[in-house]
């Protein structure tokens, strides 16, 4: 960690986006993770697509649950409300919210210990509710915070830095968001902003559940080597399939693509995503036919990166509830109390 | 034997088999004693299954209103074979035996200090009937019929209720009449009637309304102004939300746009019900969940969170009988301790004490208005007794110019106007801070919510000095709410006397009629019915005020004694403990003969003292 607080006051120079906004004004308070940590450069990525998106950071909620990147929140969009809940337990604490003001954008940061083991059943059902939100899990393949045990995503035959060789099959989250429903699934590396940015700006403008999996190596307890979640590991065998291209409303569209190289999608807030695809026999667009080309290279040991599935049709929980356009919380009795008229003939129908 | 005479005043238990369809012919029957103007009251008592097993409906029928169990059995409705020999013997001798006499049943397997009816109900129904199923639910109509003829209920009674229960289904209510005087005329025809134990008219029912307290907890939810439901099934209490999900449809549809102002989810288990109450809540919408004890084991943690992060949280918790799966369908008072310390470190919680469905409804509401106000978890405290069964009660009632108190929550002008904002900090003595919701102001008002330790404008410290100030707080804050929650009601003897009794929830109408027995008996008892935890300083003034206070509850460890010598600090040797925990409701019978012999045992300690 570092302990030089950057100087709040903000250089003129720096860029404004269309609300006003620099860069800057999407910080948070001085990250306490190790120097060099992974989960840093992924709060940076968070921060640069609020900004690139004129997201006005009040308007965003981040919550997370226990652990290193659970930590996180606390390091971007300092102007946001955020909610460190309990162990694993983000995701239900994130739809309550959800469901009181669909009007907020919903970030919900998580690591591997707490989405793929204590909260394994949480992230489902999250997934398979399709609550709209931005999930971001920050996979080390440890635990952090207690100082080195497997998590659930490591790799079998993978070794800690004690040298303990892990036995166990890793839980993939990106398969299981895939066959749970969710309507946009990527993985990134932490090291890799130019991919990671666009990831991130594509799944806050989803209308439904956007999951992200993010390999964010933890440099102190799991960047060795026969590490499988490392620096060096990750770059060597990174297979990125997709890039994405975002175009802002309105935008022109100048670069030319050969037929069935390129899907545009419409996303829910007007903007336009375009996905470039790096592989000819990779379709975004098939769920299941995504699920065995990511299980096919898996099992060389290859770690399939980008936008690997997104549907464009995207439902969310508040579509499937059939609920008002205002957001709850600003309901009043006016709205809400069938008052005492009503409640005179419920009193005649039970006597 | 002489047979057993009484009007007015009897208990009837159906013993029938789960799945049958025998519930709501017992409903009809009770509805009808109500219709006659004389109040009854109803115990569903039912094992953990669908179809197959056992199930009983015990009905007591009393014009002096008591509705809590009696105890005792005048006559038995003996439907179910597997049953057979226990249902006999249940009968007090005097008592009447009411069976199906198509099949022939050996004498051996009869009483002799028993009127025994005999109705060929299978006969009867199989004559009239070609389908099987409407053999079967017709077969209860009919001895509906039979009963109403031996016990003296008017048949006019019944066609009335039909006729508002099939309303535009005519094929049914035809049917379903004729049922009925199938059973009437064969009773007529062949049997003496009506019996030593009867129905006679009276006026004692009023505009009392008959309804359970599941059904009244999710209506005051709706009335109070819920929006987020979250919720896992679990015995007794999956009828809240799915009451709740009933009014809303009926109530909360914006009947321009076809739009729901609610949101229900059936959730994956109880960590993301609490957890999604729990966002909601901190997101500015009003919130609850519904369980039961194994369902608040689970949720401890996230309680913790929610009273150490200051979150509006409701939980309706119908309690049944513990510890772990317990008793399911049965009914207890067991869950007060882990209610009202629920989860680890240094917790307290506020609980209510709804009586009945009229406070069900009452208090449903009013959690709401506290759990805002005091910005942390409230239990209502309901059980299986109060919200399965139907019960008279005070109709509803609601007073058009109440509004929500949502509590302290600074607006985007307040804080525009820059007035200060610490999410944890006392600016107001009354330990309740104030808090912003989510997106309120562009730069003014945010703050990291956490279950670590923080100082008063929420930063991150585990500084010992901002620890101390906010758990003194949060002491502060439960002494406010012991004067923000439903007061206790006293009912004072008509003399002066030493001897006092506490009781809540669902005991209430047993200890009614128990105070009326020990008053007949020349025993004087002032008595004071708490509604909620914390206790209020009049409980500790009551307390003082007697020699001897007997605390009356359905559970093993006396946890209400327990939470009052804890939290006031009385002499426990001042405490009297009255213990029901069995499963079945607390009668007065019990309460009676608990006391009378305590108080005869002092006597003779006495005495053995000069």
């Amino acid at each position: 960690m570092t302990y030089l607080a950057k100087p709040r006051l903000h250089h003129p120079t720096l860029t404004h986006n269309k609300v006003g906004y620099t860069r800057r004004d999407y910080e948070g308070r001085i990250s306490t993770l190790c120097a060099g940590c992974g989960h840093d450069s992924i709060s940076a990525a968070i921060i640069q697509a609020c900004w690139e998106l004129d997201i006005e950071p009040h308007r965003v909620a981040k919550l997370s649950g226990i652990g290193c990147s659970s930590k996180t929140p606390d390091y971007f969009l300092g102007a946001s409300h955020g909610f460190n809940t309990v162990h694993g337990r983000m995701p239900s604490v994130l739809t309550g919210a959800n469901l009181a003001n669909r009007d907020l954008l919903y970030l919900g940061v998580s690591g591997d210990g707490d989405s793929a083991s204590i909260g394994l059943g949480q992230f489902a059902n999250a997934m398979r509710r399709g609550v709209r939100m931005a999930y971001i899990v920050e996979n080390n393949g440890v635990y952090g915070l207690t100082k080195g045990q497997f998590s659930a995503t490591a790799d079998r035959g993978s070794r800690s830095k004690k040298g303990v060789v892990n036995n166990d099959s890793p839980v993939d989250l990106v398969g299981l968001a895939l066959q749970l429903g969710a309507t946009y699934v990527a993985r990134s590396f932490s090291g890799d902003k130019e991919q990671l940015v666009p990831l991130i700006k594509g799944a806050i403008g989803h209308g439904g559940a956007a999951f992200i999996d993010v390999i964010s190596p933890c440099v102190t307890f799991n960047n060795h080597s026969g590490s499988t979640k490392s620096y060096d590991y990750v770059r060597q065998h990174n297979e990125a399939v997709s890039r994405i291209d975002f175009m802002p409303r309105h935008s022109e569209i100048t670069a030319q693509y050969a037929p069935g190289e390129v899907i545009d999608v419409q996303q829910h807030d007007g903007a336009l995503l375009r996905l470039r695809k790096l592989h000819t026999d990779y379709d975004p667009s098939d769920r299941y036919a995504a699920l065995s080309y990511m299980n096919a290279h898996q099992a060389r040991g290859e770690v399939v990166t980008g936008l690997l599935y997104l549907d464009p049709l995207a439902t969310d929980l508040h579509l499937s509830l059939n609920t008002s356009d205002a957001p709850l919380n600003s309901l009043g009795p006016t709205e809400l109390c069938p008052g005492s008229k009503a409640l005179e003939k419920l009193n005649a129908s039970l006597r | 034997m002489k047979p057993i005479e009484a009007v007015n005043d009897f208990v009837i238990k159906f013993a029938n088999v789960n799945g049958s369809g025998s519930a709501s012919a017992n409903e009809l029957f009770a509805k009808a004693i109500l219709r006659m103007g004389v109040p009854v009251s109803p115990r569903n008592i039912f094992p953990s299954n669908i179809q197959g097993l056992p199930t009983w409906y015990e009905a007591r029928v009393c014009e002096r209103g008591y509705s809590g169990r009696r105890g005792g059995v005048d006559m038995m409705v003996a439907m179910n074979p597997q049953t057979w020999d226990a249902d006999v013997a249940e009968i007090s001798p005097g008592g009447y035996l009411f069976y199906d006499s198509t099949r022939p049943i050996p004498a051996s397997k009869f009483r002799t200090d028993i009127t025994v009816i005999g109705v060929p109900l299978t006969e009867i129904s199989n004559n009239a009937y070609t389908e099987p199923r409407q053999r079967q639910l017709f077969k209860n109509i009919i001895y509906v019929g039979a009963l109403s003829v031996l016990l003296d209920v008017e048949a006019e009674v019944f066609e009335k209720l039909f006729a508002e229960q099939y309303k535009g289904k005519e094929m049914l209510l035809e049917s379903n009449v004729r049922a009925l005087h199938l059973g009437r005329d064969y009773v007529r025809t062949h049997l003496q009637a009506p019996l030593g134990i009867r129905v006679r008219r009276a006026d004692e029912v009023g505009d009392l309304i008959f309804t359970d307290g599941n059904s009244a907890a999710a209506l005051g939810c709706v009335y109070g102004g819920a929006t987020v439901a979250a919720w896992y099934p679990i015995t007794p209490s999956s009828s809240v939300p799915e009451a709740f999900q009933k009014y809303c449809d009926k109530f909360r549809v914006d009947p321009d746009t076809g739009r729901s102002n609610f949101a229900i989810v059936q959730a994956e288990d109880e960590l993301a019900s609490i957890g999604m109450v729990v966002g909601a809540g901190w997101n500015g919408a009003r919130a609850f969940t519904a369980t039961s004890g194994p369902g608040i084991s689970l949720m401890t943690e996230f309680i913790g969170l929610a009273y150490f992060a200051e979150i509006p949280v409701t939980i309706i918790n119908v309690q049944r009988g513990g510890p772990s799966t317990g008793m399911p369908t049965r009914t207890q008072q067991s869950d007060l301790l882990s209610c009202a310390y629920a989860s680890h470190g240094d917790t307290k919680h506020v609980l209510l004490f709804p009586e009945d469905p009229y406070e069900c409804f009452e208090h449903a509401a009013a959690a709401l208005d506290l759990a805002d106000r005091l910005q942390t978890p409230i239990f209502l405290m309901t059980d299986l007794d109060i919200g399965m069964n139907q019960r008279l009660c005070k109709p509803f009632a609601w007073d058009d110019t109440r509004t929500y108190d949502r509590g302290k929550v600074m607006t985007a002008e307040e804080l525009e106007a820059g007035k200060d904002f610490g999410r944890y900090k006392d600016v107001d003595g009354d330990g309740i801070p104030w808090r912003t919701y989510p997106g309120t102001h562009p730069t003014k008002g945010s703050f990291f919510t956490r279950g670590t330790t923080r100082d008063p404008y929420a930063r991150y410290s585990e500084r010992g000095p901002d620890y101390i100030y906010n758990m003194e707080r949060l002491c502060a804050k439960f002494r406010t709410a012991a004067d923000l929650v439903p007061q206790p009601v006293l009912r004072s003897a008509a003399h002066a006397t030493p001897l006092g009794v506490l009781y809540f929830g669902s005991t209430s109408p047993a200890m009614q009629e128990a105070l009326d027995v020990l008053t007949a008996a020349g025993i004087h008892i002032d008595a004071l019915r708490l509604r909620a935890f914390p206790f209020p300083e009049s409980v500790d003034r009551f307390i003082a005020g007697h020699e001897q206070v007997f605390v009356v509850e359905q559970n093993r460890d006396a946890q209400m004694h327990a939470l009052l010598v804890n939290e006031l600090g009385v002499d426990p040797a001042r405490l009297v403990k009255v213990l029901h925990y069995d499963g079945t409701p607390i009668t007065a019978r019990f309460i009676t003969q608990a006391i009378l012999t305590h108080l005869q045992g002092a006597t003779a300690s006495l005495k053995e003292a000069a």
